[in-house]
């Protein structure tokens, strides 16, 4: 990505109860305390019942934006549930969008049941690199499960992110937000799991 | 502490549209805070809540919206500045007492704020509230921004004050759960105003016609006052080719709009803040000088109907105008907005092609949205005592055999209606509605109506307009079930206290109001169960189902998982027993996941087996119960 830029969408996607709008709070956080415009559009409201869950996050230096990002126009594509990166890149996505995913589904009820089909995941990733430039997987679940639980899998997410280095934010910022979002055990788990994401080994 | 209470002028912070308006509220020396909870509204009031105590507020969460006002109203009356939100549905509610309050008047500032949710989100409809502003004859703000969203909010305390009525102030989804830059200002010293009530004046609406006609006096000062708000602004070309005249979220999408379009030098954008009434001289003035105008908004064509009336009574001094936007088809009359359909608009008005992206892109994500993308429908979340309900009362109705249904209110059981409560859910619409149309069912005996008909509600639901159709139902001798779900919260909008679970919205213990104890007072016949003792629970709604006679109220009780799971683990570690479940084999055809439908659930396609998502199960163990060949097996954890 071009260094000069100054203007970034970047879009968190997941299901209800992955942890997708906290996570975009942080990150808008932290690009607010370094003097960015920063604009979070997210839907929530009946989203934690197993609905698909979007936010748009928007970075200018130079003004605030509208809060949903036009067709065509994410720049980077985090993705908590690998359908989900499918699904906001068929209206977002670009020839030039980065794609870092999380590895392990969450099936809908309708799949659950039988009435619809959950694609492979070879099929997946064949479809994700077909719609971006790049695609990270990542298998922040898993790893999340092995610290104690899945929902830190959102935090090894963003490790990931600030990992691959698209956004003109370090590590060390993120980690200023988090201590002010949180205290004592929260906020260790919280960074050791951001250092998992961080250490990730990415298969491409 | 929220956020919003930091003593830090010039500070900036990222603040949701909602966190802004309660920042707002702060800096105007607000007093007093009500709501009843309502997505996209209900983060004004909670945030209020968590600094009451600090910053000296009285906040509760109100039984429904119209006494939300009329607690506010009294604030007012009192000489306290005063904030009331609720989402669209609510005003409705509220619009009763609403339409007496404009002609009453008021004392110290009181703002009564409705959230919309174009697009319905997380709504039963997108109903567009600003029309009330109108029949009220109230002013009306529309925010674009979190900025913006503080700024108005403060300044709206004072222009209500001035003008001694009620001030309206409309937010929508994408502005009230928007996040942008805000900087702080000052928060006011405590006054430690006496609160009091002047004794030699009477607040009411008499006489009418009088006060009906300061009203409408009313208008033209705040027409004055609109004229020279920072809220109303243009960007543009002084004789643009074509003016967007826009409002809330619309700014910024028709901006963005024309710099993707390279529109600028070409079209201006007129932005209203203060939508009733509006400023029509600054409106009149912008239109001599364009030929062509498009109103971008949300919802209905409330900008667009009222300017075209101004243009009317303006006819002989701008010209004749070409309009464009919801009536003219190149906006949609549904949804939200988006810079996209600005674009779509503008494109189609100016002949300018635009290409989001290429053709072969468009194809490849066109083919892959028809064929990967399995649809997200909603359910109930792991461990959900309501999932256990609907089971139970589906099993029921099924074994009564008598084509029974549901009727259905709002709530997180509302999702009943689709695939998470087996589609048992007919027909519903406003709260407290599945109890008063149960209540008018179980009166058709005497045309031959024989289908049991069972109520479906809330208990936040029950308190906020279930009461009065059970009343009715009583009082009227009507034949039905009705079921209250229990879960001791108002989940669907993030678990606000009710009166029937020991604490407000300040965080104090309060006597809970006994829900079994006020339907039998009605003369309703109760029964208590735990919807995840199945078997007992299926027992008690046939006994309810097979009673011909009168109200009958079965209440479904346990705490909803979701807050449960913040205190303690669920009791459980659930794992199919990979020797019993025979798979396809087993005549239940997949009951479980098929039928059953947990998240927690999967089918393992390779071994044709039930299998458990470890990463989704909250151990609540009720698949268990409903496995016929005792596969799925539950341990306690110690």
């Amino acid at each position: 990505m071009n260094p000069e830029k100054n203007f970034y969408n970047l879009i968190i996607t997941g299901v209800g109860g992955q942890g997708n709008v906290l996570s975009s709070q942080l990150i808008g956080q932290a690009f607010v305390h370094k003097g960015y415009f920063t604009t979070i559009g997210e839907t929530y409201g009946a989203s934690q019942r197993g609905g698909s869950v979007m936010s748009h996050i928007r970075i200018s230096s130079k003004k605030q934006q509208s809060p949903l990002i036009p067709k065509g126009k994410a720049d980077i594509i985090v993705a908590l549930e690998p359908v989900e990166a499918l699904r906001v890149l068929t209206h977002y996505g670009n020839p030039e969008t980065v794609v870092i995913v999380n590895t392990r589904p969450i099936y809908p009820v309708d799949v659950i049941s039988g009435k619809e089909a959950y694609p492979e995941f070879a099929e997946i990733e064949k479809s994700l690199e077909t719609l971006s430039r790049k695609v990270y997987y990542v298998s922040a679940t898993d790893q999340a499960m092995e610290m104690g639980s899945p929902i830190l899998g959102n935090m090894i997410m963003i490790g990931a992110l600030l990992q691959v280095n698209l956004l003109p934010l370090s590590m060390e910022e993120f980690r200023q937000t988090l201590s002010k979002n949180f205290n004592g055990k929260r906020l260790e788990t919280n960074l050791q799991a951001l250092e998992q994401g961080k250490k990730m080994e990415f298969h491409i | 502490m929220s956020i919003i209470a930091l003593d830090a002028p010039g500070k900036e912070l990222l603040l949701m549209g909602n966190e802004a308006i309660a920042r707002g509220a702060l800096e105007a020396g607000v007093k007093v805070c009500t709501a009843y909870p309502g997505t996209p509204s209900t983060d004004i009031i909670e945030n209020l809540a968590s600094v009451a105590k600090p910053m000296g507020l009285y906040v509760e969460w109100s039984i429904n919206e119209k006494v939300a006002l009329e607690v506010a109203s009294a604030a007012s009356f009192s000489g306290l500045r005063a904030l009331c939100a609720m989402k669209q549905n609510g005003l409705n509610v509220a619009s009763d007492y609403l339409l007496s309050l404009n002609l009453i008047g008021i004392e110290a500032g009181l703002l009564l704020v409705t959230c919309d949710d174009p697009s319905a989100h997380s709504s039963s409809t997108e109903q567009d509230s600003r029309p009330f502003a109108k029949l009220a004859d109230l002013p009306l703000l529309e925010p674009s921004t979190s900025q913006e969203a503080k700024e108005m909010t403060k300044w709206a305390f004072a222009l209500s004050e001035e003008m001694g009525i009620v001030c309206l102030m409309r937010g929508v989804t994408r502005t009230s759960h928007a996040r942008g830059n805000v900087t702080l200002g000052p928060l006011p010293s405590p006054d430690g105003r006496k609160a009091w009530f002047d004794k030699t004046r009477q607040r009411n609406t008499h006489p009418v016609y009088q006060k009906h006609d300061q009203l409408h006096r009313n208008l033209i000062r705040l027409e004055e006052i609109f004229a020279a708000s920072p809220f109303n602004q243009y960007i543009g070309p002084e004789r643009p080719k074509a003016l967007i005249i826009t409002c809330g979220s619309g700014w910024l999408y028709s901006q963005e709009a024309l710099e993707l379009l390279g529109l600028e030098d070409a079209v201006g954008v007129l932005k209203i803040g203060t939508t009733w009434p509006l400023p029509t001289t600054m409106i009149i003035e912008k239109l001599e000088k364009t030929p062509k105008v498009l109103f971008v908004e949300e919802v209905d064509s409330f900008l667009e109907g009222n300017v075209k009336e101004l243009a009317a009574d303006f006819s002989g001094q701008i010209g004749p105008k070409t309009f464009f936007g919801k009536r003219s088809q190149h906006i949609p009359f549904f949804g939200e907005m988006n810079a996209d359909r600005v674009i779509d608009a503008l494109g189609k008005i100016f002949q300018v092609r635009y290409q989001a992206r290429s053709p072969r892109y468009e194809a490849q994500a066109a083919e892959v949205a028809e064929k990967m993308l399995p649809s997200r429908a909603l359910g109930f979340c792991p461990g959900c005592p309501h999932r256990a309900s609907y089971w139970s009362i589906k099993n029921a109705l099924q074994l009564d055999n008598r084509q029974g249904f549901a009727t259905y209110d709002i709530g997180c059981y509302a999702l009943g209606r689709g695939p998470a409560g087996y589609y048992l859910l007919k027909t519903g619409g406003a709260m407290g509605t599945g109890t008063g149309l149960a209540s008018g069912f179980g009166k058709l005996a005497s045309f031959g109506f024989d289908q049991p008909v069972v109520a479906m509600c809330g208990d936040s639901t029950f308190f906020h307009a279930a009461m009065p159709p059970l009343v009715n139902a009583c009082y009227n001798k009507s034949n039905l079930v009705m079921v209250i779900l229990d879960n001791s919260t108002t989940a669907m909008t993030g678990f606000q206290p009710h009166p029937g679970v020991g604490r407000n919205a300040m965080g104090e213990e309060v006597a809970p109001v006994d829900i079994e104890a006020v339907c039998r007072s009605f003369g309703a016949k109760v029964s208590v169960t735990d919807p995840f003792d199945l078997e007992g629970t299926k027992q008690k709604m046939l006994q309810a189902l097979e009673d011909p006679v009168g109200a009958k109220v079965v209440i479904m009780r346990r705490q909803c998982q979701m807050l449960k799971g913040k205190e303690e683990k669920l009791p459980y570690q659930v794992r199919v027993n990979p020797e019993i479940c025979i798979g396809d084999d087993c005549g239940c055809d997949r009951l479980c996941t098929r039928v059953f439908k947990c998240p927690g659930l999967m089918w393992d396609k390779k071994l044709a087996q039930a299998r458990i998502d470890e990463v989704i199960c909250v151990g609540c163990g009720v698949c268990a119960d409903i496995c016929p060949e005792k596969a799925i097996i539950k341990e306690e954890i110690r």
